[in-house]
């Protein structure tokens, strides 16, 4: 029946698809990640993405929902988040304003009962009439459902949550479908793309756990980085895109507390450009590195091991450098 | 390809990677999206479907990797074997087919064989290693290795000289074919009975006693307490607030309904908010207790995810925070300068009562929860029982973990008879699960 409506999942046919669609929007996918959206929608299960902050979670839902030409619901979950903003609220305000408003009519209506009974019956009909859809301040989860063509729903950080919460949510997350006491079960007539976050601040449990496809974003090697850091800022040079993407992954390898993610990576770029650098210098890196680490600690480490760093950044990309120029030269 | 995907599994399952009924049921739908032929694509998609954390996925892309080398070398012959199977039908198989069989030296046709005898043995049942040797004989046996035993012995009494390489030529095989038989056995104990065989251990560590544990189980118990800190934190790190119905918040709810004309749409009841726990663990850490200490430590920093107020202290003689020296270093180095720096010295207790006292009071308050662990054997010095009140009275709670059995106390130099009337409780721990207890019972008094 509602199989006929166009939804805007179309272009899910394979993972190749999945991989360069989200490359249209900017997202680079890895195969293990373009995997699970194609299962996720095969399956129609939603995807727990677990990685570290910063690696493109959140991005990769609003990219998906970019490339798929879909309206994107998010849900930022922190504790104490209950059903009433996640789900749906009554207009309490405009429910109250209108029975002021109608406040005379009410008084005319029940004026015309003959008794107690039967202004009591003309009182309860009327209440059905305040808690009907037109009073329903829809949330994100709600309205995700009542999307026509689909839509991407992103629960983030879903470990900041409370357990209750979770628990409300697998409902939700296992049939797509929502209850409302007073009007009945609004079912999704397209299911959409759930994308959940979580950074692992508290073990999720068992069973939400069970009801997701499980993906695991780490930080990326470095073509890959190369290749977002291109995407995000087209206009860095070549030369200084690989300078700067290996000593970022040199970085990481140090003992650091708060590795720099991909996201501090794009904004480094980002800040090297403002400076006009061309080459990785290690005045520029040392008065640049708190775009990259953002404890005391780590910029005082690696500032002892900038020399180093900047060193093997430049290292093997000059030894490449003069491999191929000797034939142009010879 | 249904039965390996099941048996897959099944080999999961064995090695602690819990798959429900109904994941088995969406890995199979996405073997039905994604199909066999792409082998990585495969591991990808299982993975993503079946683990459920990054310690699932290792173990699943290593089991993965064990289970399905050999069900791409039966997939690809299976033509061949069919043909085959049809010949000789289901009766035992004929020794010259077996003999034929090694010396055409197709590999393909072997590993065929040899899977198929493996799975009439049974062998996805192996549970441990010493089942080996017994599995190999019965993929042997099922794949007529008898015959070829029998032909063996025939030529061996043979006197002609072909008897003789004809002899040597079969001994050949018949070592290649064990060879064979026991790499599969061994493959499938692999997949199959590891996982078990650690749980085995493991549950063995749990009730070994503490004091009778060796070099090579420490580090095993470092992992096994690893485990039962993750436990007891999943447990105890739920939101520590109740709602206390029926308590009106009259501010908060009159504040939030000022918008809707004071009327109170929204009503806000008074919430309580529970204690954090707070433990002062008071360890002996002379010669006979300090293996206990050891363990009780790393246990407590362990679960610093629920509990993250906690304050340890040490003494034998005098009574010292150890705290810094737990920060600060790898936790056996810690433990071992803690035991160098605390350890000499004859045991007082009352010393460390009083040291606590003058130095620490502070410390302990109405939300503390005191965990003493030691055996109270004080070298018939004065045990301050009136000093051991007194931080009984002012704590949450007194929990004595006690080393020694209940028929030991108050034996020979032991003081415990003057503590323990104010211990909240004192229980004897011998065993990792009596500490995992222990230290549960104090968590769940804060709930």
């Amino acid at each position: 029946m509602a199989k006929d409506i166009s939804t805007g999942y179309e272009p899910l046919t394979s993972i190749e698809a999945v991989t360069s669609g989200l490359a249209t929007v900017g997202y680079i996918s890895t195969r293990e990640i373009s995997t699970s959206v194609f299962l996720a929608h095969g399956l129609r299960k939603p995807i727990l993405i677990e990685g570290p902050a910063g690696v493109g979670k959140t991005d990769l839902a609003q990219s998906l929902a970019k490339w798929l030409d879909l309206p994107v619901l998010r849900l930022q979950c922190y504790e104490g988040l209950d059903e009433g903003k996640a789900l749906y609220e009554w207009k309490y305000g405009k429910q109250l304003l209108y029975t002021q408003i109608l406040k005379e009519k009410l008084n005319e209506l029940i004026g015309s009962a003959d008794n107690l009974s039967q202004s009591l019956g003309k009182l309860s009909s009327f209440e059905d009439l305040f808690f009907s859809e037109q009073f329903l301040e829809s949330r994100p989860l709600l309205t995700a459902m009542q999307q026509p063509a689909g839509s991407v729903l992103l629960i983030d950080e879903i470990d900041k949550s409370d357990e209750e919460f979770e628990a409300f949510l697998l409902e939700v997350l296992s049939d797509y479908q929502v209850t409302v006491p007073e009007i009945g079960t609004i079912r999704a007539n397209v299911p959409p793309i759930v994308i959940l976050t979580s950074n692992n601040v508290r073990e999720l449990g068992d069973a939400l756990k069970r009801r997701c496809l499980h993906l695991h974003i780490g930080f990326p090697d470095a073509a890959r980085e190369r290749m977002i850091v291109q995407a995000r800022v087209p206009d860095v040079t070549e030369s200084l895109l690989k300078q700067l993407v290996s000593f970022v992954q040199g970085v990481r390898e140090t003992d650091v507390k708060k590795r720099p993610s991909i996201s501090e990576t794009v904004d480094w770029a980002r800040t090297l450009l403002l400076m006009h650098a061309n080459v990785l210098d290690e005045n520029f890196v040392r008065s640049t590195l708190n775009v990259l680490l953002k404890h005391e600690s780590d910029i005082a480490a690696v500032s002892k091991e900038i020399p180093r760093l900047v060193r093997e950044a430049a290292g093997p990309d000059k030894a490449g450098r003069t491999s191929s120029g000797y034939p142009d030269l010879g | 390809m249904e039965r390996a995907l099941t048996n897959f599994i099944r080999a999961l399952r064995s090695s602690e990677v819990r798959v429900s009924t109904g994941e088995a049921l969406d890995a199979t739908r996405a073997v039905a999206l994604i199909g066999y032929g792409d082998r990585s694509l495969l591991k990808e998609s299982l993975g993503c479907v079946l683990a459920k954390s990054e310690q699932e996925k290792q173990v699943h892309d290593r089991l993965f990797d064990l289970y399905f080398s050999h069900s791409e070398s039966t997939s690809k012959s299976d033509s061949h074997s069919e043909e085959s199977q049809a010949e000789n039908g289901e009766s035992q198989p004929a020794p010259e087919n077996l003999i034929e069989l090694m010396q055409s030296g197709d590999e393909a046709a072997i590993s065929t064989a040899m899977e198929r005898a493996a799975e009439a043995a049974g062998i996805d049942d192996i549970r441990f290693s010493t089942q080996v040797a017994y599995y190999a004989q019965q993929i042997i046996k099922q794949m007529g290795g008898e015959g070829l035993q029998e032909r063996l012995l025939e030529a061996l009494q043979g006197r002609e000289p072909e008897n003789e390489t004809d002899a040597q030529e079969l001994i050949d095989i018949r070592r290649d074919l064990t060879m064979r038989a026991r790499e599969r056995a061994e493959r499938a104990f692999d997949i199959f009975g590891a996982g078990e065989t650690q749980q085995f251990r493991d549950d063995f560590a749990a009730e070994k006693r503490l004091s009778a544990l060796d070099r090579y189980d420490m580090e095993r118990m470092k992992t096994l307490i690893a485990k039962i800190a993750k436990r007891l934190a999943v447990k105890h790190s739920r939101r520590r607030k109740k709602r206390n119905r029926g308590q009106l918040d009259t501010r908060r709810t009159m504040r939030a309904n000022a918008g809707l004309d004071g009327v109170p749409f929204n009503v806000i009841w008074r919430q309580k908010k529970k204690d954090r726990p707070k433990i002062v663990a008071i360890c002996d850490v002379s010669g006979s207790v300090a293996q206990y200490v050891r363990f009780l430590l790393l246990l407590l920093y362990s679960l610093a995810d629920a509990v993250p107020d906690i304050h340890a202290f040490a003494f034998s003689h005098r009574l010292k925070p150890v705290d810094d020296i737990l920060a600060d270093n790898e936790f056996e180095q810690a433990m071992t300068k803690i035991i160098r720096e605390m350890g000499m010295g004859s045991t007082d207790y009352g010393q460390a009562w009083s040291d606590l006292k003058v130095n620490h009071e502070s410390i302990i308050d109405r939300r503390t929860t005191v965990i003493v662990l030691g055996d109270g054997r004080s070298n018939y010095g004065d045990p301050r029982a009136d000093l051991f009140r007194e931080f009984a009275q002012r704590a949450k709670s007194m929990i004595w973990l006690n080393p020694e059995g209940r028929a030991l106390w108050g034996t020979g130099d032991s003081a415990i008879p003057r503590y323990l009337p104010f211990c909240t409780q004192m229980s004897h721990v011998a065993t990792l699960k009596d500490l995992e207890r222990a230290v549960d019972e104090v968590l769940s008094a804060y709930g």
